[in-house]
């Protein structure tokens, strides 16, 4: 369901010739540094049900497919999904694992700060299976590439396919482009997307926040 | 947290507990890492690290470059007996000839103690202490208290007891501040010639008498004689230290309880431990080796970061 564009900060604006044109409506620009929800809950559950349902249609009974979930915070997204695909479609036996990608980023030693590894857990072999990588956000698609090398360890995969929630636009620094998207999104650099989960933060939503 | 508070590794007692606590939760990562069936993760692909040794190693050597290369970084081997120190280059000159060959970290054994110290102020390159004479050894240290934790969770509150040669070994000190550290409860035990002499500063308990100390201990850490760095006899015979200080099966089954034997090796079979106890369920010396890796690993990883 869109949301009507009042409320995604954009109105409409009467030009000659009955032309109308898109602005940012003068409350977006005066909440400078604020954010957005770009997602609600009920949405959020619907476009989940919709993903849930596009792997199904592709991987069937899924005893081909492993579902990996990305560290550290495409994990939520994937144990959603699992527990969907096993109580709402009655899909038994899915494989998922939760893969860290730290140790094979190509920025090590450019950033401030080490960054923290996570767990992996992936206890199965990943040859010639359907491997569906699962994250909340795609943003510069580094972090799949990141996680591309990472499976490797694990073995040769039939294929490898992509979910995100939120595809970011226009923001790519590598030819990927996700299987599954949730919603797509322009948001500048400047801007971020924030997912956050019940579980953990307390609510489903999806902000847009700008600096 | 998820950055050391120092540049180099020169010794334990330059960590703090976060330190610490932060390259054993990396480490459980690497291990993870080094159990799968592809052991190489490409972190430091464009670092280069010498190993520098000046005095004889098997284990220490072996275990840092095989961590070096499970990172996938670049690594030069140096060992001073076949090189220009035997023609009377200095430390520094031998170091910065090799960092002009672009290195980004140095591992460094050297009979000196303070060699890491001294070498750390002079260089731009990250140090990594792997021995300096009886000093310290902070990367045993490491492998040890973590083996410790693998085997009951945690090293707090825990009694260990080190033994053996408490005087001439850098294991003994890294060890005594790496276990204080996680405050565990740390009492030596040898010799009294081989006890130095104000050991108890740094609160540990002494004991002279093995039998008492391992009736105290949970975990016995056993240490090697170390006859190439005594110049003067400091008991009468290797014959007797073994009666009196040597681990064997029958004292471990006199115990009312299972205690856990340690050794960082070389192991003098027959000396300070026999065989049976060596190879036996009880001793988790092979667990060490392994470890060795891991932590070697997390420490490579986390000082190359603050590379800049």
């Amino acid at each position: 369901m869109e949301k009507p564009l009042q409320m995604q900060g954009l109105f409409l604006f009467p030009t000659f010739f009955k032309i109308y044109v898109l602005l940012p409506s003068p409350e977006a620009v005066v909440k400078h540094m604020s954010q957005r929800v770009l997602l609600n809950s009920k949405e959020i559950n619907i476009i989940l049900h919709r993903l849930a349902c596009q792997l199904l249609e592709t991987h069937l009974d899924f005893s081909e497919t492993v579902l990996i979930g990305l560290q550290p915070r495409g994990i939520f997204l994937a144990e959603r999904l699992l527990k969907i695909l096993k109580e709402e479609y009655k899909v038994k036996n899915i494989a998922m694992g939760l893969l860290d990608i730290t140790f094979y980023r190509d920025d090590f030693g450019r950033g401030e700060k080490p960054l923290q590894a996570n767990t992996t857990k992936i206890d199965f072999l990943v040859e010639d299976k359907s491997v569906v990588f699962i994250d909340d956000v795609l943003y510069t698609g580094r972090s799949i590439r990141a996680a591309l090398t990472a499976i490797q360890s694990f073995g040769r995969p039939k294929n490898v396919e992509l979910l995100t929630l939120i595809d970011r636009r226009f923001s790519r620094h590598l030819p990927i482009q996700p299987n599954y998207r949730g919603r797509q999104v322009d948001a500048i650099n400047e801007e971020r997307v924030k997912v956050m989960w019940a579980e953990n933060e307390g609510e489903d939503v999806v902000y847009l926040v700008s600096k | 947290m998820s950055e050391l508070s120092v540049k180099h590794l020169l010794g334990i007692k330059y960590l703090n507990k976060k330190d610490i606590h932060l390259i054993f939760e990396t480490a459980d990562h690497y291990k993870d890492v080094i159990n799968r069936s592809i052991t190489k993760v490409p972190t430091l692909r464009d670092s280069t690290i010498a190993n520098i040794f000046f005095e004889y190693s098997t284990r220490t050597k072996l275990s840092f470059e095989l961590a070096e290369k499970r990172l996938s970084a670049d690594v030069v081997n140096f060992s001073a007996g076949q090189s220009s120190v035997k023609k009377g280059e200095t430390l520094i000159d031998t170091v910065n000839n090799i960092l002009s060959m672009k290195v980004d970290m140095v591992v460094m054994r050297h009979p000196n103690p303070g060699a890491g110290v001294f070498l750390s102020k002079h260089v731009s390159a990250a140090i990594i202490n792997a021995g300096d004479g009886a000093h310290e050894h902070p990367t045993q240290a490491l492998l040890d208290s973590y083996s410790i934790r693998e085997k009951y969770g945690e090293v707090g509150g825990k009694n260990v007891v080190i033994v053996g040669d408490i005087l001439h070994s850098r294991v003994a000190l890294s060890n005594i501040f790496a276990l204080k550290l996680l405050g565990a409860n740390v009492k030596v035990c040898g010799p009294k010639t081989l006890i130095p002499k104000y050991i108890e500063s740094l609160g540990v308990g002494v004991e002279t008498n093995l039998k008492q100390a391992l009736e105290w201990c949970d975990v016995a850490n056993m240490l090697r004689v170390q006859n190439e760095r005594m110049d003067v006899s400091y008991f009468p015979s290797t014959r007797e230290y073994t009666q009196q200080f040597g681990i064997n099966k029958d004292i471990l089954q006199e115990l009312d309880k299972e205690i856990v034997i340690m050794h960082p090796g070389p192991i003098n079979r027959g000396v300070e431990i026999t065989s049976d106890v060596a190879d036996s369920e009880q001793s988790i010396i092979l667990d060490q080796v392994e470890n060795g890796v891991a932590i070697r690993m997390a420490v490579i990883y986390l000082l190359a970061a603050k590379i800049k």
